[in-house]
């Protein structure tokens, strides 16, 4: 019993660092249809930057973990934005081009991490706490995985108060919906582009400095190892549903989990694209029914 | 159905025949005499001594710049194997590498695991090359754009983990499987035969080109052309949408293949990278650097990838890049950095790739003069 637990706490952590990088790309590419390649890179640079603030700050004691936090979704941020203002928007409605820019960008960034701070993994300095485990049923679960359904749960909440309660959400979500028609109501729709690149580049972030204390290192070929699970998720939940991409990223992190522990190591991650190519082949649409 | 199919193809074959008559004497044959005249000289290229300094490690006919060519030849196939799909038939495909390692893998464990002999290691490559591309293709062509595109990932990444993984001792995990050379004719194996691997490596660049070149001026090649540029028409003339992709995707595969099983001749051994998303990324550089869909887009693409990633190796690990200061060196010193930046400047500033840059030089003169 206590051995499900641990395997069912762990695959929604898990599901909820797959979240966290699938949101904002699910936003991105709901809409303007661009499969942001690049958002490994993100995670990985806002993973870096933590840890190059973790360095730094070494004397703040305990403060120094969530400021390096919000330092690496700052440089996720700013990143993002910018990957949207400067390289995106010239290739305004030329979509492959957009994607193949994003490619180029994703390889451009592996490689510029590995030449600054080497291939190998760097062992990150996670807080104590993290490192402790809390009793729960018996099962004693590492205190890491309450930090990413944390703020997964938080980024959720987050989110679907922007889209629902603010006006800048209602252009996106009617973007998403139909995007000539909100441009032909004399709403400029690419405004919000930038905030969703920007938003999903600090979400990304987030998730790279929670899954370097869930690994307890950081390597430059991180953000792509997930990136991968990140567009099954994407795809599974439906393009442009956050409400798809939470339940997608859920039942993807459990079913990794548990065919990993039960059937055998390495048999999760090729579960996961089966189930990914059973749900396209049932409802090519994802879970949530949108068109891709 | 098929009167209107044929005056579509009717139509391109007019449209192509107009522009190739506007040409006037003797340069109506370069289109044909320039690749004959390049393919001559690849063929002698094992009889030359001289070094191309910058491009290749020494004197061409040394088995070192041999096997490079080599490499850049199979490669440049297996480029134009992947832009039947993405060039001349709009399909985006993350999952080409499957093709090209089960190639590879085929092989190496028919030679090195069941002791085959070489002609039962080429009759199971031929059964995979049909039989694979047919049944990803059926499945995957289900769904269109980027959900196909993500299908054929969730597949090759599926293998790939399988490989590395390692079954029951068949595939030798991360390390790979080496070949099983005493399997081989003499002649393709050890370091001084390395020109008939070369000649093996053109052989089989031939075939890919031949083939491309048959089927895109026949009527599959327009069908392919089609479904590019218009899906729902080509339903609405009655023509199946979902049996030309599913064409497309096995020629695709099946040159793939070949090109996996020409690669494990040639590098000697079969690896997990053959099967990553990395390789077909890699080949979606090389068609769009060299021009999506254009005649020789892909196999110039592909060469000059090999090339320069090859070039860049060496430049990274040479003194002139050390003594530089680290904001250059860092970047100099990653291959991958120097191609991708390569890469989007191509996306920005020469879409359609290096062999359309001559007809942009070409016009922009052109219209300078008028």
């Amino acid at each position: 019993m206590s051995t499900l637990i641990l395997i069912l706490v762990t695959g929604v952590g898990l599901g909820a660092l797959y979240f966290l990088v699938a949101s904002g790309l699910s936003l991105i590419y709901g809409l303007m249809h661009v499969l942001n390649f690049a958002h490994g890179a993100f995670l990985t640079a806002g993973a870096y930057a933590a840890w190059v603030a973790m360095g730094y700050l070494s004397g703040l004691g305990g403060w120094a973990f969530p400021l390096a936090i919000v330092i690496g979704m700052v440089v996720g941020a700013i990143i993002g934005a910018a990957v949207e203002f400067c390289l995106i928007r010239p290739l305004y409605q030329r979509h492959i081009e957009q994607v193949l820019v994003t490619v180029g960008l994703g390889l451009m960034a592996v490689a510029l991490f590995t030449g600054i701070w080497g291939a190998d993994p760097q062992p990150f300095p996670r807080p104590e706490w993290t490192r402790q485990t809390t009793d729960i049923g018996g099962a004693a679960i590492p205190n890491d995985r309450f930090l990413l359904i944390l703020a997964a749960g938080l980024l959720l909440a987050g989110l679907i108060a922007l889209l629902k309660y603010t006006r800048i959400g209602l252009v996106i979500r009617a973007g998403v919906e139909n995007r000539t028609m909100v441009q032909a109501l004399g709403i400029d729709v690419r405004r919000t582009f930038t905030l969703v690149f920007a938003l999903g580049g600090a979400a990304a972030a987030l998730g790279g400095v929670l899954g370097s204390v869930y690994l307890g290192s950081v390597s430059p070929g991180q953000g792509t190892a997930l990136l991968i699970f990140a567009f099954i998720v994407v795809v599974i939940g439906g393009f442009g549903s956050i409400g798809g991409t939470a339940i997608a990223a859920l039942l993807v992190g459990l079913v990794q989990q548990m065919a990993n522990y039960y059937v055998g190591s390495g048999i999760g991650d090729v579960s996961v694209v089966l189930l990914l190519a059973a749900v396209l082949l049932v409802r090519p649409a994802g879970l949530t029914g949108r068109t891709a | 159905m098929t009167d209107l199919a044929q005056k579509l193809t009717d139509r391109a074959a007019k449209a192509t025949g107009s522009a190739a008559s506007g040409r006037s004497g003797w340069r109506r044959w370069l289109p044909v005499a320039i690749p004959l005249a390049v393919l001559a000289l690849l063929i002698f290229l094992p009889w030359m001594r001289f070094p191309v300094p910058g491009v290749l490690p020494g004197v061409v006919n040394s088995p070192g710049s041999m096997q490079l060519l080599a490499l850049c030849l199979v490669t440049a196939g297996i480029a134009l194997s992947y832009d039947v799909l993405f060039g001349r038939t709009g399909l985006l495909s993350f999952g080409h590498a499957l093709f090209v390692g089960a190639g590879a893998y085929a092989a190496a464990i028919a030679l090195g695991k069941w002791g085959a002999s070489l002609g039962l290691a080429v009759l199971v490559v031929l059964a995979c090359a049909i039989v694979l591309p047919l049944v990803v293709g059926a499945i995957a062509l289900r769904v269109k754009g980027i959900a196909f595109a993500m299908v054929t990932l969730a597949f090759a990444q599926a293998v790939a983990i399988t490989a590395a993984r390692n079954p029951g001792g068949l595939t030798g995990g991360e390390e790979g499987l080496s070949l099983n050379r005493s399997a081989l004719p003499s002649f393709l194996s050890g370091v001084v035969n390395a020109p008939y691997r070369y000649w093996l490596a053109l052989g089989f660049l031939v075939v890919c080109v031949l083939v491309v070149l048959w089927l895109t001026t026949a009527r599959t090649g327009h069908a392919w052309a089609a479904v590019r540029e218009n899906e729902d028409r080509v339903e609405v003339l009655g023509m199946s949408a979902y049996r030309t992709k599913l064409t497309a995707v096995v020629v695709a595969g099946f040159l793939g293949t070949l090109g996996g099983f020409i690669q494990l001749i040639i590098i000697g051994g079969a690896n997990p990278h053959l099967l990553s998303t990395e390789l077909t990324l890699s080949l979606l550089i090389m068609v769009v650097l060299g021009g999506a869909g254009s005649r020789w887009g892909a196999v110039i693409g592909g060469v000059v990838y090999v090339l320069l990633d090859n070039r860049l190796q060496e430049l990274s690990t040479s003194s002139t890049i050390a003594e530089l200061p680290s904001f250059l060196r860092i970047p100099l010193s990653q291959p991958v950095f120097v191609l991708g930046l390569l890469f989007v400047l191509v996306v920005y500033f020469a879409p359609g790739g290096l062999t359309a840059v001559g007809g942009r030089v070409k016009r922009w003169v052109a219209g300078r003069r008028s």
